[in-house]
């Protein structure tokens, strides 16, 4: 029963976990939920620019999803908006032009169900190894920039006076996410892409006590839950996309019952 | 420029402005090597603008700042927030920069008290400890210049002097300037060298004495003030205007607030 397509699928799911963990934990921590959102809506636009130029989605999808980033970072420092209006603005608009965008190319190429949920039983070998590629790209500048970047999160003020991090930190995360986002658009599809941000974070917060066995304990948590979807998808025969989602959220739910019982033994042991 | 290399950092004529409003304008400040400076001014007058133009975060939109090259400055902000998102642990937080020695964070811990919270959250401790816990991480890496916007907030009266004890100790251990913003009159002042009172510009400046018994000082602090620089009260006579000038009781309008331009009454 283990099929070719199923270990495609998991070795590219296993791929984009590693790297949908630790980003997904900076997500949680500079409170960008609806960051993923945006950036993966702004995806469609990306696919449809691609198919315009005659170029691989994937670098379609990165190039709109950098500009889409920047034009964030350059937004959010207006004062008339809040960050998470900003974010709702450019979200709704990048899917709608993107969904117009999709629909004006349209010659029978683009299948929309599998853009939005994505088509993880469908990849190819070669995106397989694109998707260990920028993985193996996307972890080693994240490691390399890993102390910055998290004196920059926890106060951009005392991390440029002391020159620890620098404005850049900032835009490396956003063309960090923008990277992810492309390789994740053909497994998760664009909807359920900030599911396996947030989520395996969640997860791993509860757990966790430094950023640095957050982000591991994130990354192998997204793991599980592909393994997890992608068996429940063979199983009961599920849409594969959103089956991952759904591991991670019973693993959430369990977690959580998880702590809460720990938290009572303790105390019962400890008066 | 610095006129002489026993300047660390000054700014000449800085203007900040934000949304067509001058928050601060006209401020000349310079910071000698050695010495402890306290900012004060009612709210919102731009103190922690000022601090944020000398430390390099805002650029300023008039005038200028400049600093010795290579100064090394530590920095404890205002409202610096951690909420629980990140697990963070005490002594992870005063390692972020991941070039301290153990042995220095474990000596600087313990000189402010907070050794026993070295594995605690940091999310976990009280105001008094966060404030440690910020001032330990600032001059860990022996700063030539500290920089502290209110660095005693949420502190008890007791961890305010030690605070302030220890503001003195760092500037004679290492000859290092201190330049700090903070409400805590009449606890700051034996420690000052210098007082700079700001309400949008440089309103008066001088020894903490000389402060105290100056005619523009009492008349944003209030007579009582000088009596051991204890009462902090604000009796405004004039207001600044968008555009950085001042306007008068009488209704004139000036490009300072100074006494001797014959304008200002109390």
């Amino acid at each position: 029963m283990f099929e070719e397509f199923m270990l495609r699928a998991l070795l590219s799911g296993t791929a984009l976990s590693l790297v949908s963990g630790p980003i997904g934990c900076f997500i949680l921590w500079k409170r960008l939920a609806y960051f993923g959102d945006s950036l993966a809506h702004s995806a469609l636009l990306g696919v449809a620019l691609a198919l315009f130029l005659q170029i691989d989605a994937i670098f379609g999808v990165f190039v709109i999803a950098t500009c889409v980033s920047l034009l964030l970072i350059a937004l959010r420092s207006s004062r008339m908006f809040s960050s998470d209006a900003v974010l709702g603005i450019l979200s709704h608009s990048a899917l709608a032009l993107g969904l117009i965008a999709v629909s004006l190319s349209n010659s029978g190429k683009i299948h929309l169900t599998s853009l939005l949920f994505g088509d993880i039983l469908a990849v190819s070998w070669n995106d397989v190894w694109v998707s260990f590629g920028v993985t193996a790209l996307i972890l080693f500048l994240l490691v390399l920039q890993w102390r910055q970047l998290i004196a920059y999160t926890l106060s951009s003020e005392i991390a440029s006076v002391e020159r620890i991090g620098f404005w850049g930190s900032e835009v490396l995360f956003m063309v960090l996410c923008s990277g992810l986002v492309a390789i994740a658009m053909k497994i998760t599809g664009v909807l359920l892409i900030s599911a396996l941000l947030i989520l395996p974070a969640a997860i791993a917060r509860i757990f966790s006590r430094s950023p640095e066995v957050m982000a591991v304990v994130a990354a192998l948590m997204g793991v599980a839950s592909i393994i997890g979807g992608l068996l429940l998808s063979l199983e009961f025969d599920l849409p594969s996309g959103p089956s991952i989602i759904a591991a991670a959220t019973i693993f959430f739910v369990a977690a959580l019952i998880l702590s809460r019982v720990v938290l009572v033994l303790t105390d019962i042991r400890n008066p | 420029m610095p006129q002489s290399n026993s300047i660390l950092v000054q700014m000449d004529d800085a203007g900040v402005r934000r949304d067509g409003k001058w928050l601060i304008r006209h401020v000349d400040i310079s910071v000698q090597r050695g010495e402890i400076i306290t900012i004060v001014g009612p709210n919102g007058s731009g103190k922690s603008t000022t601090l944020k133009v000398l430390t390099g975060i805002l650029k300023p939109n008039e005038g200028k700042v400049t600093g010795a090259k290579g100064l090394k400055i530590g920095y404890v902000p205002q409202n610096l927030i951690l909420d629980g998102t990140m697990p963070l642990s005490v002594r992870r937080m005063m390692n972020l920069t991941g070039h301290i020695k153990t042995d220095a964070i474990d000596a600087t811990m313990e000189r402010f008290h907070i050794d026993h919270l070295a594995d605690a959250q940091v999310q976990s401790l009280s105001g008094g400890e966060f404030q440690r816990l910020l001032l330990a991480r600032a001059v860990l890496s022996k700063p030539q210049l500290l920089i502290l916007d209110e660095p005693s907030q949420g502190v008890d009266f007791s961890g305010q002097m030690e605070i302030y004890d220890y503001i003195r100790e760092y500037r004679d251990q290492t000859g290092a300037s201190i330049v700090l913003v903070s409400h805590d009159l009449h606890l700051v002042m034996a420690a000052t060298d210098r007082v700079i009172c700001i309400n949008g510009h440089v309103c008066c400046s001088g020894t903490p004495e000389g402060v105290a018994n100056n005619p523009q000082y009492l008349d944003m602090f209030g007579p009582q003030a000088a009596q051991a620089l204890a009462i902090y009260r604000h009796t405004h006579d004039h207001v600044h205007l968008p555009d950085g000038n001042v306007q008068h009781a009488d209704g004139t309008i000036t490009d300072n607030c100074h006494r001797d331009d014959g304008h200002h009454h109390n």
